[in-house]
Parts: structure tokens; C-alpha cells; sequence
């Protein structure tokens, strides 16, 4: 039977602001624990919240930039439930008015653009940090820094039909929330998080199939594998005639598997109701079209610019332009530059290569862009081979010097001194006669062999390009 | 009109501790209250505006600058227990 794919995405993001959603306590991460308190964030009775205007402005921000509907009226709601990390005993978030619905984002899936819908965006307050010892103490302790920390919660569409879709549609979404400079986007540290809801179909069939929702994914790849995994998992079970049940189900990074979570034998039922603390939030049209202006070049403009204004292939400036940080450093080393493409190629080819290896950040890499730049003239004047740019390169992002001098420390200037290569030819074909013969006889390939001979003579450092022309001249 | 059962999960859903006596008690009064709130019923509220707040104040909100927090040990002051300056619950296990 062929199935079809169904999957939702919930991404939670962290919003960078100075302070938390409703007490003017700091928002930072990795604070000394229980610093960054106070008796609203740690539910004090009689504490009283105050709406941090920030949270507002950064919540639409994303809400225009994601193409939604900002409304003009919402107000926010209490989800009652009990858990040792949420201190009132309840989260102050958005239930059916939230602040910009109808959304969209655009995803491009083998070459082609697809749109996926984007239900809803709400504000809302993140919990604490319950801090797990191991197997044998029988407590949990819980930091509450992290408690009242605003967030936004962004709903997609169930428009995502493989895994790799919503991976694409998360890495487009990541990117669009740095550009905006509104949250770190850190998945390890958890200031992004996403929740997948997943469900297979047999192809043809209207109504969904039951689905399971599933957490804990740490980053873009783990997304993918525990999709990749759940949905083998409901085709197995559908295929021997089971049935799915709708649970959640948490991703094992190491075992790569999901895994039931102990459910709480009760529905959950959260019991919304308006938050009577906190008064309705009502927008001018003026103020959300104030905040459009303001709104940084975002990813799907700033690629169409670069394969305008830099002439580089549309697949290079999708890739650039994924993280703001990549495009910036792109165009810090482009601007200006003689050779565009080249640089398009260094940044895509050894700059993420080294990134993944290393598992480092852009701005950990100790390479400023001029100086990318400038080693790539060296290329382009001839005075490094492509082999020995490389090998200055490894240096680079492991001292931060030069290329200039990282050329003559490492020995890798190549001789382009025509008339040097003239008389280095000369030699090696005076010393082998015999392959100067064969190729005179038609056999190309000692020609291959004259060119290591020569190389091998200047101990790698003559040009190629230069002693193919020469040797090609001296032998005709 | 709720039932005691209704009343019995509600109850549980909000760690409230009833036993089945109190539970035949306070349903009665709970269905009192439901009743008379059902008056509302009546009323022919076509076009009214839901009201979600009882002033008709909005937008109250501060700027984002930072405050100094609370000394942890004025925060931690009422925690049952404590450790390594956090409040210790017991294990909770997902």
C-alpha cells in the first residue's frame, strides 16, 4: 500500500529581550540559578504581571514577516496545570485570540517553491528548569531563571509531507528569526524548540490518520531522523493491520527511536480561561505598519539580490542566505571583490566545511572576510594553487594570521616567474629524452608525465597552468 | 447540571482532595450556582460584544528595562526544601 505522509510543526522560540514577559527580572541564559527571580516569575500569591511591550513588537515583527493577519484586538488566557516547573500553576498564554494568524512561509522542495500555511502565532511565558540528578537520588531541583521568559509559539498548517519538508521548513523558519533579530534560535540550548505531529494515510484518502506527536528534537537533523523513524514506524504498523495510538512520543537522540511517554492517564484538559490580570492588548494600524518598515531584508529578498548583484547561482545564494550570519559574512568578502563566485564557492565549499567538522560557529571560525578575500586573489593572481589555498586556509582558522604571510611560512608561493619555469622545462626534457620522444610519436599521456617531472623538479611550487603552456610551446 | 463523577474528575484535575461525602454535598450547592448562573442563558445576547475584561482599560505595559531581582535566599525563604540554590521537589519523571 503507498502512504502519504501528514506533518504539523509547533516551534517554540525564546524571544531575546532585556526582560522577561511580565516582571522586569533579566532574560538570559545560564544565569547562576534562581538569581534572575522575583515574586511574579516565581508565582508568588498576590504578584501581579505586567506586559513587557518588547514581547509585543517582537511577536508581530515575526507575524508580518511570516505574512500573517496582526489582530488588532487579543488578550491573553490562563492553561492551568500542575507541574513543579510552572509555579503559579498555570501559563499565561494566548487560546482563541491569538496575535497574528493566517500565515505563510515559502519552502523550496527539489527546485520547486512550495507555501506552507501558518495557523497561528501566540505569545506566551516558558516554564523552569527542572534539573535531573542521577538514577539513584529521589529529587528533581528546579532553577526558575528561565521561568516568565517570553516566547512565541508558532503553529504551522498540517502542509509539511516528508520529513525533509519540515526540516526545509524549519531551517527557512530559524533563518527568517535570526534575520529579525528576535531570538538566538540555539536548539541545543533549547531558546528554539519544535514539537512535530506526524500521521500517514493511505494515498487517496480524505481524512487524516491518527496521529502521535512527538518531542525532544535537538536539532535540524534530529527532526528529520525522528520523523524519518515515525513514519516508518505508523506504515509498519498499518501495513500488519494495527492501529496507531494518539500519544506522545519522545525522540532517543542516541538509540535513534521514539519512545512512548508515560502518559498522565487523565486528558489533558487546561481549563483556558481569559487571564484577569492582564488587560486586552489593542493595536494601531499606524504602529504594526511602523514595525513592517522597519523589517530587515529577509532571507527570499536578500538571495534574489545576491544572484543579481553578485552573479551567483541561485542554488549558492539560497545557500548564503540560510543564516544571517553566513549571508553577511558572504557579502563582507563579495563586496568589492574581483571574483564573486569564488568566493561563493569558498564560503559554501571550506568555510562550512570546516563549521561542521569542527561543530563551530561562524564567528568561532577566526577568519575575517577580507582576508578570505584576499587569498582568493592570490589564487586568482596565480601566486597560490588551488591544493595550497587550501592548506593556507586550515592555517587561517587556526591562528587568525594573514594569508600573505601564511603563503611564505608554509612555503606554498608558487613560481610564476615565466622565464624560471622557462629554464626549469628546459632541464627536465634535456634529462627525459625518451618521453619527449613519445610524445612527439603522438602519445599524449607523457605529457602528464613531463608536468609531474617538472612540478616535482620546482618541489610543487611552479605554477601548472604555466609549465602545461610551456612545455606545450618548447615541445611543438 | 454536573453530575458527581464530573465533579469527582474536576476536582482531581485540580489536586483538590474531596471525598465521596463531601463530593454528594457540594454538588448540590455547585448545581445551585450553575443554575442560577444559567439565567444568562435567557438573555438575548445577539450582538454584544464578548467582554473578556471588566474595566475598559487596555494595553498596559512596561518598557523592557531590566530590574534588579530578588535575593535568592528571600526567594528560596518559604521553599519546604532546598539545595544548591534551588527548590527540591520530588522526582519527576517523564
Amino acid at each position: 500500500m503507498n502512504f502519504e505522509t501528514i506533518i504539523g510543526l509547533e516551534v517554540h522560540a525564546e524571544l531575546k529581550t532585556k526582560t522577561k514577559a511580565f516582571c522586569s527580572c533579566i532574560n538570559e541564559f545560564g544565569g547562576e540559578v534562581n538569581t534572575n527571580c522575583c515574586p511574579v516569575c516565581m508565582g508568588y500569591p498576590g504578584a501581579l504581571p505586567v506586559l513587557n511591550k518588547k514581547l509585543v513588537e517582537y511577536a508581530v515583527r515575526a507575524g508580518l514577516a511570516l505574512n500573517c493577519e496582526i489582530s488588532l484586538f487579543s488578550k491573553t488566557d490562563r492553561k492551568n496545570y500542575f507541574y513543579p516547573d510552572l509555579p503559579k500553576a498555570f501559563q499565561i498564554s494566548q487560546y482563541d485570540i491569538p496575535l497574528c494568524k493566517n500565515g505563510s512561509l515559502k519552502i523550496e522542495v527539489d527546485g520547486k517553491e512550495k507555501v506552507i500555511g501558518i495557523t497561528r502565532i501566540h505569545i506566551e511565558e516558558d516554564a523552569g528548569k527542572m534539573l535531573h540528578g542521577t538514577e539513584s537520588e529521589d529529587y528533581s531541583l528546579v532553577d526558575f531563571n528561565r521561568s516568565g521568559v517570553p516566547l512565541i509559539e508558532i503553529v504551522s498548517e498540517p502542509d509539511l509531507r516528508s520529513p525533509l519538508e519540515a526540516r526545509l521548513y524549519l531551517e527557512k523558519l530559524k533563518g527568517i528569526l535570526e534575520y529579525l533579530e528576535i531570538s538566538d534560535c540555539k536548539m541545543q540550548e533549547g531558546s528554539l524548540r519544535c514539537d512535530a505531529n506526524i500521521s500517514v494515510r493511505p494515498v487517496g484518502q480524505k481524512e487524516f490518520g491518527v496521529k502521535t506527536e512527538i518531542k525532544n528534537m535537538n536539532s535540524l537533523k534530529a527532526l528529520q531522523r525522528a520523523l524519518e523513524y515515525e513514519e516508518e514506524r505508523h506504515k509498519r504498523i498499518l501495513t500488519e493491520g494495527g492501529t496507531i495510538v494518539q500519544e506522545t512520543r519522545r525522540w532517543d537522540e542516541a538509540k535513534g527511536i521514539t519512545v512512548s511517554m508515560r502518559t498522565k492517564g487523565q486528558a489533558d484538559d487546561y481549563r483556558y480561561f481569559p487571564e484577569p490580570d492582564l488587560v486586552p492588548i489593542v493595536l494601531e494600524k499606524e504602529w504594526i505598519e511602523s514595525i513592517r518598515k522597519d523589517l530587515p531584508e529577509l532571507p527570499d529578498e536578500k538571495r534574489k539580490r545576491f544572484v543579481k548583484e553578485y552573479g551567483i547561482p541561485e542554488y549558492d545564494a539560497s545557500i548564503l542566505t540560510l543564516t544571517k550570519e553566513l549571508s553577511n559574512f558572504f557579502e563582507a568578502c563579495a563586496k568589492g571583490h574581483k571574483n564573486p563566485k569564488a568566493v561563493s564557492n569558498w564560503v559554501m565549499g571550506e568555510v562550512l566545511r570546516v563549521m561542521k567538522e569542527k561543530d563551530i560557529e561562524l564567528k568561532e571560525l577566526n577568519i575575517k572576510p577580507q582576508s578570505l578575500g584576499r587569498l582568493i586573489d592570490l589564487v586568482d593572481e596565480g601566486v597560490l594553487s588551488n591544493t595550497g589555498a587550501k592548506q593556507v586556509f586550515e592555517e587561517m582558522y587556526k591562528t587568525g594570521e594573514e594569508p600573505e604571510v601564511l603563503v611564505d611560512r608554509l612555503g606554498l608561493r608558487q613560481i610564476s616567474d615565466e622565464g624560471a619555469i622557462i629554464e626549469l622545462v628546459k632541464k627536465v626534457l634535456e634529462e627525459n629524452q625518451k618521453s619527449v620522444e613519445d610524445y612527439k610519436k603522438g602519445k599524449t599521456n607523457a605529457l602528464g608525465y613531463l608536468v609531474g617531472q617538472c612540478m616535482k623538479a620546482s618541489k610543487g611550487k611552479a605554477n601548472p597552468q604555466l609549465i602545461n603552456k610551456i612545455l606545450k610551446d618548447l615541445l611543438s | 447540571m454536573v453530575e458527581k463523577n464530573e465533579l469527582l474528575k474536576m476536582a482531581s484535575i485540580a489536586k483538590l482532595k474531596m471525598t465521596e461525602e463531601e463530593a454528594e454535598t457540594i454538588v448540590k450547592k455547585f448545581n445551585v450556582v450553575l443554575g442560577t448562573a444559567s439565567l444568562f442563558n435567557e438573555l438575548d445576547l445577539e450582538d454584544v460584544e464578548p467582554s473578556y475584561n471588566i474595566n475598559s482599560v487596555t494595553n498596559v505595559m512596561r518598557e523592557d528595562i531590566p530590574k534588579e531581582s530578588f535575593e535568592r535566599e528571600i526567594m528560596l525563604a518559604n521553599a519546604p526544601e532546598k539545595l544548591y540554590g534551588c527548590i527540591k521537589v520530588s522526582k519527576i519523571i517523564e
